[in-house]
């Protein structure tokens, strides 16, 4: 028999419906899974496993009677940032110590109605702010990847990405089937790229985000992390609707993603922007995007040669923007109305010794510069101008959409994954924000934005393409993500833990 | 720009996290860091550009108004660290 937890959605879909296996069998394979794994991985911050299995018992009903939803049975993994009916729910964050919410975010409940068994909470950087989930009150996820000649529990751990570390290592290392995730920067993208699996942004107002605690609400939007393209369209047209409650969300019908994989990408535009060539870009980064280009070109679409000018200061305009909207969106946690508090007998003393022990490092220089950059006599010098050359970032996108590029081909990532406890990114917050150099000017601009893994470095670690798509396009990224996924085939860690 | 540590005190004081003089000094080096890295947006040339306000072309949609949701108090204290008949109690502010 197969091991049930290398199943991809879609295999185990077919073999759910085909009664060669029930849902309780796979979540219960899942749940072993999880108990042998998670205390070498740190994936999980929250194992529902009472949950899931009544979830899977409901579920094999409605399968015996031939009434399955679009993922029913389908176990998955639900990043600690979604709002979850009674249930842990604290982005990974100290300051939300023992938070239950009485609701349930959208983009989980659409997940709960099309079927799908949640196993529990995954890891995460604090309140998503973060490129190597090490800013997690949790303690920091272990990639199941580790370089050649060095996969034993005592070689080298490395990040996993961030800010969706534990959604990506559960997917990589078989603990649930796929993962929701967030993308506020590259928080997808990134983690995806570092563990070998897929994961897309979709547009901005896409998903909903009500329910999701906020970090940058300008930027922030749901989305997948799967062991394939097929199994992120699968998930992504579950996860995306309409939603009254978000007031961004937009009014336009879901597509059925996975009719857009296998289609042809023959005399199809796709554009290489030569921004993305930066200085000192590792050579095997620079191969791997040549490589790219050609597998695009022996599929018969025409590569085009494009200029995106702003590109170089997405980054910094992103570290205003965002920041600014934290420290906005942060405000609410104040020792009253949930989560931790740290008792005093006068109340501003009290919000602010309950903030300077909820809030990580990370998340306290965010607040702090958020709050600088809209403080009376800079709120022009820096925000108004970050938003300026927001339009700017926009518009370098609109103007080669309009010359008929259809998507855009980038590397994901600067690097393959890094050390736990990297010394120079320790050293320098900067270092570490420039992960998401290639993946953030997509949130500025609100596009689609997928990332495939594509090959491996000279150390033997997964390596991702993203591609760029036009505003709600997702279909041609599926389309175009399938070309660079057959051409790479799947890359699989070799297990040690 | 770059901050000095008396500006840093006063940004914790509007953040409300209370920081020590050390954390301060610390919290300068960091900060400064950061703000040395996005003063390049002062190359860009932004006269005339609007500012963004929404990411996506598609008008806000409009509820209408009226009451469709509510009579959750006790949801709403369920999770406060204190409270008392769906009150969030907080230490004394009023003298």
């Amino acid at each position: 028999m197969t091991d049930l937890t290398t199943l991809t959605i879609a295999e185990a879909r077919t073999k759910l419906q085909a009664k060669e296996v029930t849902a309780s069998e796979l979540t219960d394979a899942y749940l072993t899974a999880i108990e042998a794994s998670n205390d070498a991985l740190n994936a999980y911050v929250a194992v529902t496993a009472d949950h899931a299995r009544t979830q899977a018992a409901a579920s094999d009903e409605l399968l015996t009677k031939g009434e399955a939803r679009a993922l029913e049975g389908i176990p998955l993994g639900i990043k600690d940032l979604f709002g979850t009916e009674g249930i842990h729910t604290q982005a990974c964050s100290h300051i939300l110590d023992g938070f239950k919410p009485r609701y349930e975010s959208t983009v989980s409940g659409n997940l709960k109605s099309d079927g799908a068994v949640m196993l529990g909470k995954l890891n995460m950087d604090e309140f998503a702010m973060g490129s190597s989930n090490e800013t997690s009150y949790y303690g920091a996820v272990t990639n199941p990847w580790k370089r050649k000649g060095d996969q034993s529990a005592e070689g080298v751990a490395l990040v996993p990405g961030g800010s969706s570390g534990g959604s990506a290592v559960a997917v990589a290392a078989n603990l649930c089937a796929g993962a929701t995730a967030t993308d506020t920067g590259g928080s997808i993208r990134q983690p995806a790229a570092f563990t070998g699996t897929t994961g897309i942004k979709p547009t901005y107002g896409r998903c909903s985000r009500w329910g999701i605690v906020a970090f940058a609400s300008s930027l922030d939007q749901a989305g997948p992390i799967t062991r394939d393209v097929r199994d992120s369209a699968i998930m992504l047209r579950s996860m995306a609707s309409t939603d009254i409650k978000d007031s961004t969300s937009v009014d336009l019908p879901v597509p059925d993603y996975e009719a857009a994989i296998g289609k042809s990408i023959k005399g199809m535009k796709i554009g290489i922007p030569r921004e993305y060539r930066l200085d000192g870009m590792p050579d095997e980064i620079e191969a791997l995007w040549q490589q790219g280009i050609d597998w695009m070109k022996e599929a018969g679409a025409e590569i085009v040669d494009i200029s995106l000018p702003h590109t170089k200061y997405a980054l910094p305009a992103y570290y205003i923007v965002a920041p600014a909207e934290a420290s906005s969106n942060l405000a609410r946690y104040d020792g009253v109305r949930y989560g931790l508090r740290v008792e005093d007998d006068n109340i501003t003393d009290m919000y602010e010794k309950t903030r300077a022990a909820g809030f990580g490092d990370e998340v306290q220089r965010r607040v702090m510069i958020g709050t600088y950059v809209l403080s009376a006599g800079y709120y022009d010098a820096y925000y108004l101008r970050a938003q300026k050359v927001r339009t700017l970032i926009k518009r370098d996108f609109e103007e080669v959409f309009a010359q008929g590029i259809e998507a855009i081909l980038t590397p994901a990532t600067p690097s393959a994954a890094f050390a736990i406890g990297d010394k120079e990114m320790v050293a320098d917050p900067v270092k570490m924000y420039l992960n998401d150099v290639f993946t953030v000017t997509v949130n500025m601009a609100g596009l689609p934005g997928i990332a495939v893994p594509a090959g491996l470095s000279g150390d033997g670690l997964p390596l991702g393409l993203q591609l760029i798509g036009r505003p709600f396009d997702e279909e041609t990224l599926f389309q175009t993500g399938n070309i660079i996924e057959q051409a790479a085939g799947r890359l699989k860690p070799q297990k040690w833990w | 720009m770059s901050v000095d540590t008396e500006t840093v005190k006063r940004v914790a004081r509007l953040s409300r996290i209370a920081i020590s003089d050390e954390r301060a000094e610390s919290m300068r080096e960091e900060l400064n860091t950061i703000l040395g890295f996005v003063d390049q947006l002062n190359e860009v040339d932004v006269d005339g550009v609007e500012p963004m306000t929404s990411v996506v072309d598609i008008n806000m949609r409009q509820r209408h108004d009226i009451v469709s949701d509510g009579n959750k108090a006790k949801d709403v204290v369920a999770n406060a660290p204190s409270h008392e008949d769906n009150f969030f109690m907080v230490p004394k502010v009023v003298e």
